[in-house]
């Protein structure tokens, strides 16, 4: 258990170290995944696997999904991974990374001051974790379900569509009760001007083209 | 000792090749039953009963093109479909297909499948993001908010059945209804996690993410030869999967009269598969906001409703 403990946490520390550093998003939300779920087997080889089991379906499985579902619609492109070289400087590393060291060396000091507990003996059920959470820290936990409701509210807030938020305007309305065929002639210019400038460019077709011969 | 490494070996090899196996000869079963319930054939020309056309169709599979679209994300298009299967694959371990008989009797185990089950959603979310289409996309779009929100009602629908065995370990959940399967107090808990499991799956009429008609194919437009080939599998790994544990946590599992268990097992489990064959046999497509609605309007409040009832029939009965 004790190899599966260190082996966990070096790939935790790596993949976390790739999160920071990938130029694409959807790589670096990569490596967080992979670095979740090495600190769930971290937590299992402590004797925790409720609360691993947790992370993996809570972490990995719900939260990173959205994430990854945000960035997908965001479409960066290569564009974004430009920018990220950029923001990526050395001049940006020094300061955050001094301050880390700093906090590795007293992690350093305190591991070296108390004797070492041994860890993973005794293995937490999940009954346990139960009767902790509705018993001594009960109000812990009516406290994250109300700021969770207050999200869920201002969600809901935020999601609204404009025309119950406001009364309708007057202009806005002018502009919508456009006829049928305003609207079809306006669709076939745009529809007009598109194709010509797909001619115009080589795109696909033409170049399959000159493939076969 | 070695006996025992041995009868271990046997077991995780056993589950694996039974697995997979039963995967493909779904591919055979799905076509033939479909025909039979849409008044045709269905494939019968390769061997007996047609047979053999599973082994026509791998060798079909495995000799087509392999072919990585130059504007794709590489690494990611060539590691989305292995996820899938690695991850169902996972889950298969915690299944009891007998009193003693699985690869580990874990004590978190429906937890574990929940968490396994999460991972089946970046397969099909990063498979339509990596191969740089709009189709695809929009694909792996739906899939990922189909997904993720029939996973929650999936997750609520199984704690009646946690509650009522006292236990997340599969072989307890078995012993415990000895007396009486839970689909008889759990009915909502079943009917919830059957159509989440149809969800997860991603099958009709909650097909939405590859929807032909509108998507190409959806995540697995760009998708040829065995990469394909592994989404494919993945289905049906997922339906024998969701199958299984249905058996395992309403069903009873093992348990049954005079045959051995392993045989009630298999055929509980075979009878559910031919529910979910028989479901695409007869149901329409929805849409897409219907899909969502459904899920949040309708099987998420009788999943709070089944939690609280058993909830309070448990604190009342003591």
């Amino acid at each position: 258990m004790e190899a599966v403990f260190y082996i966990s946490g070096a790939i935790a520390v790596l993949s976390t170290i790739g999160v920071i550093t990938r130029l694409n998003a959807v790589h670096a939300l990569l490596y967080l995944v992979v670095s979740l779920i090495a600190v769930a087997l971290v937590f299992y080889s402590l004797g925790a696997p409720f609360v691993a089991a947790l992370e993996v379906i809570i972490y990995a499985g719900a939260i990173i999904v959205l994430f990854v579902f945000v960035i997908m619609l965001l479409n960066l492109g290569p564009q974004g991974s430009r920018e990220e070289r950029q923001w990526l400087s050395l001049k940006t590393w020094v300061g955050p990374a001094v301050l880390g060291v700093i906090l590795i060396a007293e992690l350093v000091y305190t591991f070296g001051l108390q004797p070492s507990h041994p860890a993973g003996v005794s293995v937490v059920e999940p009954q346990q974790v139960s009767i902790a959470l509705f018993g001594p820290y009960v109000l812990g936990v009516e406290m994250a379900s109300l700021l969770l409701l207050a999200g869920l509210v201002g969600a809901y807030h935020l999601g609204q569509r404009d025309d119950f938020r406001r009364p309708a305007q007057p202009e806005a309305e002018e502009s919508k009760t456009g006829t049928r065929s305003d609207y079809l002639a306006h669709e076939g210019r745009a529809l007009s001007s598109s194709t010509e400038k797909g001619a115009g460019s080589e795109i696909g077709p033409a170049r399959l083209k000159g493939d076969e011969q | 000792m070695l006996g025992e490494t041995i009868r271990l070996l046997i077991i995780v090899f056993g589950v694996l090749i039974v697995a997979l196996s039963t995967a493909a000869g779904l591919i055979w079963l799905e076509r033939r039953l479909l025909g039979l319930w849409q008044d045709r054939y269905g494939p019968n020309r390769v061997g007996p009963f047609g047979l053999l056309q599973v082994l026509a169709d791998m060798i079909k599979v495995f000799a087509k093109e392999d072919w990585t679209p130059p504007f794709a994300d590489a690494v990611v298009f060539v590691v989305a479909p292995a996820v899938i299967i690695v991850s169902v694959a996972m889950s298969f371990t915690i299944i009891p297909f007998a009193p003693g008989t699985a690869v580990v009797d874990l004590d978190i185990g429906v937890l574990f499948f929940l968490g396994m089950s999460s991972f089946g959603a970046y397969s099909v979310a990063l498979a339509g993001w990596a191969s740089d289409n709009k189709y695809s996309l929009l694909g792996g779009l739906r899939a990922a908010a189909q997904m993720i929100s029939y996973e929650v009602f999936m997750g609520l629908s199984l704690m009646g059945v946690v509650m009522q065995a006292g236990s997340f370990n599969l072989s307890t959940i078995v012993e415990a209804q000895r007396n009486l399967w839970f689909c008889v107090p759990q009915i909502l808990g079943l009917i919830v996690f059957a159509q989440a499991g149809v969800a997860e799956t991603r099958r009709v009429p909650f097909d939405l993410p590859e929807a032909e008609s509108e998507l190409v194919a959806g995540y697995h437009s760009e998708y040829s030869g065995m990469k394909f080939g592994m989404f494919f599998v993945g289905e049906y790994l997922g339906i024998t999967l969701i199958s299984a544990l249905m058996t395992t946590l309403f069903f009873g599992g093992w348990m049954g009269p005079v045959l051995p268990p392993i045989v009630w097992f298999s055929l509980k489990t075979l009878l559910l598969i031919c529910v979910f064959v028989l479901l695409r046999a007869s149901l329409p497509r929805l849409r897409f906001d219907q899909l969502m609605a459904y899920g949040w309007k309708v099987m998420l409040p009788l999943a709070l409703l089944n939690l609280v009832v058993t909830g309070g029939i448990l604190i009342a009965t003591g």
